[in-house]
């Protein structure tokens, strides 16, 4: 399925992304270390895309026996704990950083 | 669906990218961390829309089991467990990558199919390796932070030797698996699972607990780059710039934790250092008791509330004696006098990048005050009194002036240019490094000892009874 050109595209992507992840994420002070953290927990989070992708093939190749389908439905669950923990314990932390006026 | 689909993933993408862009102030974090969370959710639209009808129960089991204890744990969490949250975070992601090539394993078993295409056998054996490694890793680091293990290096001899000899045997079993095509047995298969799980558990044991800043974001790299490992496995352009993203983070906060402790990756990985009865650490700080002077909380109140300007240095034996409430009464305290308060936070002060930040903004502390390194070295020389709350090497002179310590050479907060300093501590023990402070032979500092916590209580009622 995957031609030298389309693994070429791909490669570009992926440099490309490197470069603009360093380029961004050199910006974040270190005050929002711990929330730039957890906010990365939740995009990696996007690994469930994958789990959900690969469960369909699983299925749709007919070897989903019970031991196989657990495995799928666990990296779905681990992917799920990134994307809502993640996203969610970074607001909760964000919400916290007030100015001296916000403060009581 | 054919053209909708990338178009989508294509706007979800970008406000990945401009929420962390967002990150960069903490006005505008909030807002950040909400356009990734909606890029996310269209992401995740489309793939169920795509997929729709297959697997769709086991599909749902997975998103609300992991959804609900995903947000649960978020609601309970404290936030002095969030590096050991943060760890488990890392775990699941490189666990949930490693799943996905097993999983895409089993599929190409039954397929039929001859051989593996190279492209797909490379990443699928790469993204399980990486975030089997992440997954075992990321559990002895959450074992150590919430002391269900030793937080102490677990050393034996000819450790190194055993770790790359795992670490071969991984590599072997992994070129065998591409050369042959995936054709490699089951139990090869399951063999390099293990080992990788091993090597991970391996790599973790040996360093100290306060060496988890610099473990946390290299697993955060690892997991980022099994991921986007794992999306050339399964040609998704959305999982390797999203894995390429996360990888490039855990890459800028590792060399900075690094950078923070002066020392080397590699140093931190292997090293073992502040090791129980520690080797070289231990004999530099040999010379017996210090001559040192001690204070009474009256005194210290008095200086304290007279002052003009005063910085907190608090370290993890702050968080520790669970003292940052008791430390934001204290400076209110000294604000309604006048005193102007500001906070010095050394990057490596907390168990994980920005850790002492996010304390301190949880017992309201207004994040004007909280100075990085550079900001509170400047303000430092016009401060009348540095408080150090539980933290030790990261103000040790001995870093800028000893060229024998270990600590030589490591940026530390210069609270020695103070007017004065006072030094919150509950005993003269040593440092993690295990080394002698000079800090505290100085003429102008004193030493306050008792439990933190009860000491900057004393301190409050003290400024409040002036």
């Amino acid at each position: 399925m995957t031609d030298v050109t389309h693994l070429l595209g791909l490669l570009t992507i992926l440099v490309l992304a490197i470069f603009v992840g360093f380029e961004v994420i050199s910006k974040v002070p270190t005050t929002l270390h711990t929330p730039l953290m957890s906010a990365t927990n939740a995009i990696h989070g996007i690994v469930v895309a994958g789990a959900i992708v690969a469960t369909v093939s699983l299925f749709n190749t007919g070897a989903n026996s019970l031991g196989v389908t657990i495995l799928a439905i666990a990296a779905v669950t681990l992917g799920a704990i990134n994307v809502f923990g993640g996203f969610a314990v970074t607001e909760r932390m964000l919400q916290m950083f007030r100015r001296r006026e916000g403060g009581k | 669906m054919t053209v909708a689909a990338p178009l989508l993933d294509l706007v979800a993408i970008a406000l990945f990218i401009l929420g962390l862009h967002f990150l960069n102030a903490p006005p505008t974090a909030r807002f950040g961390n909400r356009l990734a969370a909606f890029g996310m959710f269209i992401a995740l639209v489309v793939v169920l829309i795509q997929t729709l009808g297959v697997a769709w129960w086991a599909i749902a089991i997975g998103i609300i089991i992991g959804g609900t204890i995903g947000i649960f744990a978020a609601i309970r969490v404290k936030m002095t467990a969030m590096p050991q949250m943060v760890a488990l975070y890392n775990g699941a992601g490189g666990g949930a990558a490693a799943l996905i090539s097993c999983v895409e394993y089993v599929v190409f078993l039954r397929g039929g199919g001859a051989t593996m295409d190279p492209v797909v056998s490379v990443s699928l054996v790469l993204s399980m390796i990486i975030g089997s490694v992440s997954f075992a890793g990321s559990i002895i680091a959450f074992l150590k932070l919430q002391e269900l293990m030793t937080g102490r290096p677990v050393t034996y001899p000819g450790q190194q030797f055993v770790n790359a000899i795992v670490a071969l045997a991984i590599a072997a079993l992994g070129i065998w698996f591409v050369a042959s095509g995936g054709t490699l047995a089951v139990w090869g298969f399951v063999l390099l699972l293990v080992a990788a799980l091993a090597l991970g558990v391996m790599f973790v044991l040996p360093i100290g607990g306060a060496d988890m800043p610099v473990v946390i974001s290299l697993l955060n790299s690892f997991t980022g780059l099994a991921v986007a490992i794992a999306g050339f496995e399964i040609n998704s352009e959305l999982l390797v710039i999203c894995g390429a993203l996360v990888g490039a983070s855990g890459t800028i906060l590792t060399v900075a934790m690094s950078k923070a402790m002066n020392r080397s990756l590699a140093n931190v990985l292997f090293s073992a250092f502040g090791s129980a009865g520690g080797g070289e650490p231990a004999a530099a700080g040999s010379g017996g008791p210090q001559n040192v002077r001690s204070v009474s909380a009256d005194d210290v109140a008095v200086m304290l509330a007279y002052a003009s300007k005063v910085m907190f240095v608090p370290g993890y034996g702050m968080a520790v004696a669970q003292a940052q409430h008791s430390v934001k009464a204290l400076a209110d305290q000294l604000e309604k006098r006048g005193v102007k308060v500001l906070y010095a936070i050394h990057p490596v002060a907390g168990r994980m990048p920005g850790h002492m930040n996010v304390l301190l903004a949880e017992a309201n502390v207004p994040y004007e005050q909280l100075l990085d390194l550079d900001a509170a070295n400047a303000e430092l020389p016009t401060t009348d009194v540095a408080l150090v709350i539980g933290a030790n090497d990261v103000t040790n002179p001995a870093a800028r002036n000893v060229a024998s310590s270990p600590i030589y050479g490591m940026p530390i907060i210069d609270v020695d240019k103070a007017g004065n300093v006072i030094v919150l501590k509950r005993s003269m023990r040593s440092g993690f490094a295990g080394i002698d402070n000079p800090l505290y032979e100085l003429p102008n500092t004193a030493m306050l000892f008792g439990d933190a916590k009860a000491s900057v209580d004393a301190l409050t009622a003290a400024v409040k009874a002036l």
